[in-house]
């Protein structure tokens, strides 16, 4: 590879925080603490003129996590997860609703952008799509001085210097065949270099990176990650890796911290969460990655469903409701009903259908929250036969995790109730090397599978 | 390469072949002249069996695909022969074309959204589709056959009367796949159906994917960048460098014992959750325009012979029962003498590589 270990090394002034001594020593380079994004969302017309809100989306919901110096930190989930919204908090593009994120002890949450400015400095990013991150217009030379130019680094000839070694360093050389190309010249992977180069210019302490090689090929992937790996040992850099690919995770993370829909469901030591992956979800997205291996296929189990509606998050625990060992507390509600049958019918034939529906009558009302689900008889029926149809559905599938969740089943006043146990938020504890949120490792730590009605 | 046509194509499965691809060449005009996107490309696909096409972007895997349903750009040219039901695909008008698009001839896209009209419900699609092919269709057979197709992809009937935004990625692209089922086609291409999904629900539709095969008899051509996706839902593989088809096989055969060094070095470069180390094809792939002479792998090929320079390299069967495209496999016959000299590769600068 490229990379001199000679060339200019980046300058730390002092000031700027403790020395490294001290930061290796245990003190984050970075630190946040219960971080909350909140959207919120516009309504109609008229809401917005009564000033009314429609509600919120949380993109991100409590979160808290330290980056070392000079690691990786991986932060992995699906899309939806608030893993972008995350990495974009801690550069300053979003402004957070709560919480504190602290880089070498100073607040930057808060931090006006006229203050943040010279901290964009030292924190960086690189985004997923190497092509819209650079000016098609601008060539590499003037896409690079960008940065020492608005920063008010270096001027004249010593910009030229500072741009010939960056590029020098993530490998588009010789320098002369590139630096007077435009984006649109170079293949998927040398714009990704350029976005690189551009992102190290200004000897940044921290980079993150949303998604850097997922837009690349199969062949080109491994370059870049190399060439980041190379960049990191050679600069002291440190990474901030934020994907939705657990493979390259478990390859170029230290540590990873897997997100759920706003929140940390499971962060540790990279080989610690992969050899023994402790939250449902985790195991989930572990089982379910496409593998050449002919040794290897998908799991028979798949968690049904998609990550849910984050203007509406489920009950208690978020995933719950896709979950294949979810019990009790984990947060059961009247949607989980209405999922059920959904499910149950989408899978008989359609004459069952229509009776059953007739039985149940409309199930949209199931949409509310709720700690009870109302099943009203609907014109083919009567209390009876809904009652009748629950303890079917019941029986069918008595593993079914919903069940464990109903605490009872009460009829009378012309209505079915499905009564569930309480729900609670599960939080971060501490289990084995890494922390997770689920109830299963609650109080001793026991794996349960107990509550509601299972027999 | 006539010579080896006869070893190539067993005769009796030839009859019921639903797909059968000859010398298959798709190029776009530029101003640097030509640029052979697909180059002279043979398959067959029968009933029930999903081929899986996989190479990297810009091997020509989507203009083969397109060209196989006559949905190419303005601009670009095909000739050689798609076989399908007695005609030659790429021999009729877009007319023609037209009426066999559905019914007989089904696509899905990467992108649901922008396939689905957003101010029309689901039950309105399938109308349309339906009514489109299949005139006199009566209201009662629409909705069982509809409710029928969304069943098979796991969507439950309360949403058939729901618009497209209503529902998530997932379950969008399974209504796209229904859409394109219900008018039961006896081929399917499917473009890279699951690039745009997260990885559980990628794995849901690959399932349904995987199980297609089984409950109908369609046969499908599945493009993708994924190994893995073609591991685990595809009975036969063929990968795609430079607009040739370099290696084919069956799916585990070729994933266990690839025969081509490409097909080697891109389950190589993979990473997967058993990598331990990074790995790479060093260089880029050729520039179509003006492709190396030979076999256009041998600039990267770690197994170059001075043969791959000179000549183009003839088909061949392997022991394991892959058709490829390599001079490692021969004909021996074929190779001059010296021929088997290794070809010391030429220094490539680190960012020709990326």
């Amino acid at each position: 590879m490229p990379t001199k270990p000679e060339a200019a090394v980046p300058h730390r002034s002092s000031e700027e925080g403790p020395p490294d001594a001290a930061s290796s020593a245990g003190e984050p380079l970075l630190s946040v603490r219960d971080l909350h994004v909140h959207f919120s969302i516009h309504g109609s017309f008229v809401q917005r003129l009564l000033n009314r809100e429609a509600g919120s989306v949380k993109a991100v919901d409590g979160v808290s996590l330290d980056v070392q110096p000079g690691e990786v930190l991986g932060v992995v989930g699906e899309s939806g997860s608030g893993k972008t919204t995350l990495g974009r908090a801690l550069m300053g593009l979003v402004a957070p609703s709560s919480g504190s994120i602290r880089y070498r002890g100073q607040e930057v949450a808060t931090a006006s952008e006229r203050a943040f400015r010279p901290l964009r400095r030292k924190i960086q990013m690189i985004f997923q799509d190497p092509h819209a991150s650079l000016n098609p217009s601008m060539d590499l030379e003037t896409a690079l001085a960008h940065p020492l130019r608005i920063h008010k680094q270096t001027s004249g000839e010593q910009t030229r210097q500072r741009v010939r070694e960056s590029l020098e360093r993530v490998g588009l050389s010789p320098v002369d065949r590139f630096i007077h190309k435009l984006p649109g010249d170079l293949s998927g992977g040398q714009k990704q270099r350029a976005v690189i180069a551009r992102a190290i210019i200004l000897g940044p302490d921290l980079l993150v990176a949303d998604e850097p090689v997922s837009m690349l090929d199969m062949s080109v992937r491994a370059k870049i990650l190399e060439l980041m790996l190379d960049l990191k040992r050679d600069l002291g850099l440190t990474y901030v890796y934020i994907t939705h690919d657990l493979a390259t995770a478990k390859f170029f993370c230290d540590r990873v911290a897997i997100m759920y829909l706003g929140r940390v469901v499971e962060i540790g030591p990279t080989a610690e969460i992969f050899a023994d992956p402790k939250h449902p979800y985790t195991k989930a997205l572990l089982s379910a990655i496409p593998d050449p291996d002919p040794e290897r296929s998908l799991p028979a189990e798949l968690p049904r469903g998609e990550i849910p509606d984050a203007a509406a998050p489920p009950h208690g625990c978020a995933f719950h409701p896709r979950c294949p060992r979810a019990f009790g507390p984990c947060g059961w509600e009247a949607r989980d009903l209405r999922t059920l049958l959904e499910e149950h019918w989408a899978a008989v034939d359609l004459e069952d259908y229509e009776r059953e529906r007739g039985v149940v009558g409309d199930v949209d009302h199931l949409q509310e929250r709720g700690h009870t689900a109302v099943l009203r008889p609907g014109g083919g029926g009567d209390v009876g036969d809904v009652r009748a149809l629950v303890e079917r559905l019941r029986a069918a599938d008595p593993d079914e995790p919903f069940w464990r969740g109903v605490r009872s089943i009460e009829d009378g006043d012309g209505e079915v109730r499905l009564v569930f146990s309480d729900g609670r938020d599960p939080s971060l504890q501490p289990v084995d090397q890494v922390q997770v949120a689920c109830h299963l490792y609650d109080g001793d730590g026991a794996h349960r599978q107990t509550g509601g009605l299972s027999r | 390469m006539s010579e080896t046509q006869d070893e190539r194509f067993r005769p009796e499965a030839a009859r019921t072949d639903v797909l059968s691809v000859r010398d298959l060449r798709v190029w776009y005009g530029t101003e640097r002249g030509p640029v052979r996107a697909v180059d002279g490309v043979d398959f067959d696909l029968r009933p029930g069996e999903t081929l899986g096409l996989v190479g990297e972007s810009g091997c020509g895997k989507s203009t083969l695909g397109r060209g196989v349903l006559g949905l190419l750009p303005t601009g670009a040219r095909a000739a050689g022969a798609v076989h399908f039901r007695g005609d030659n695909l790429v021999e009729l008008s877009d007319k023609q074309m037209q009426t066999r698009r559905g019914p007989e001839l089904g696509l899905i896209f990467q992108e649901p959204m922008t396939r689905l009209n957003p101010l029309m419900r689901i039950s309105q699609h399938f109308e349309e589709t339906l009514r489109v092919h299949e005139s006199g269709i009566s209201k009662d057979e629409i909705r069982i056959r509809a409710l029928g197709a969304l069943r098979g992809m796991g969507i439950p009937p309360t949403r058939y009367r729901n618009y497209p935004h209503e529902f998530s990625g997932g379950m969008r692209q399974r209504l796209m796949i229904a859409l394109t089922l219900v008018l039961r086609p006896a081929l399917i291409v499917a473009d890279e159906p699951t690039t745009s999904l997260d990885v559980l629900v990628e794995a849901q539709i690959i399932r349904i994917l995987h199980d297609l095969r089984r409950n109908f008899d369609t046969a499908m051509l599945l493009i993708t960048h994924n190994l893995g996706i073609v591991a685990e839902a595809c009975d036969r593989v063929a990968v795609m460098y430079a607009g040739h088809i370099v290696e084919e096989g069956d799916a585990k055969q070729v994933f266990s014992a690839p025969a081509h060094p490409y097909t080697r070095e891109l389950l190589r470069s993979t990473i997967s959750l058993r990598t331990t180390g990074l790995h790479y094809i060093p260089g880029a792939p050729p520039d179509l325009a003006d492709p190396p002479s030979g076999c256009t792998f041998h600039p990267r090929c770690p197994d170059a012979m001075a043969v791959c320079r000179d000549q183009d390299p003839v088909e061949v069967r392997t022991s394991g029962g892959q058709r490829v495209a390599c001079w490692l496999h021969g004909p021996d016959a074929r190779i001059p003498d010296g021929g088997r000299e290794p070809l010391s590769r030429q220094e490539i600068s680190v960012a020709d590589e990326a």
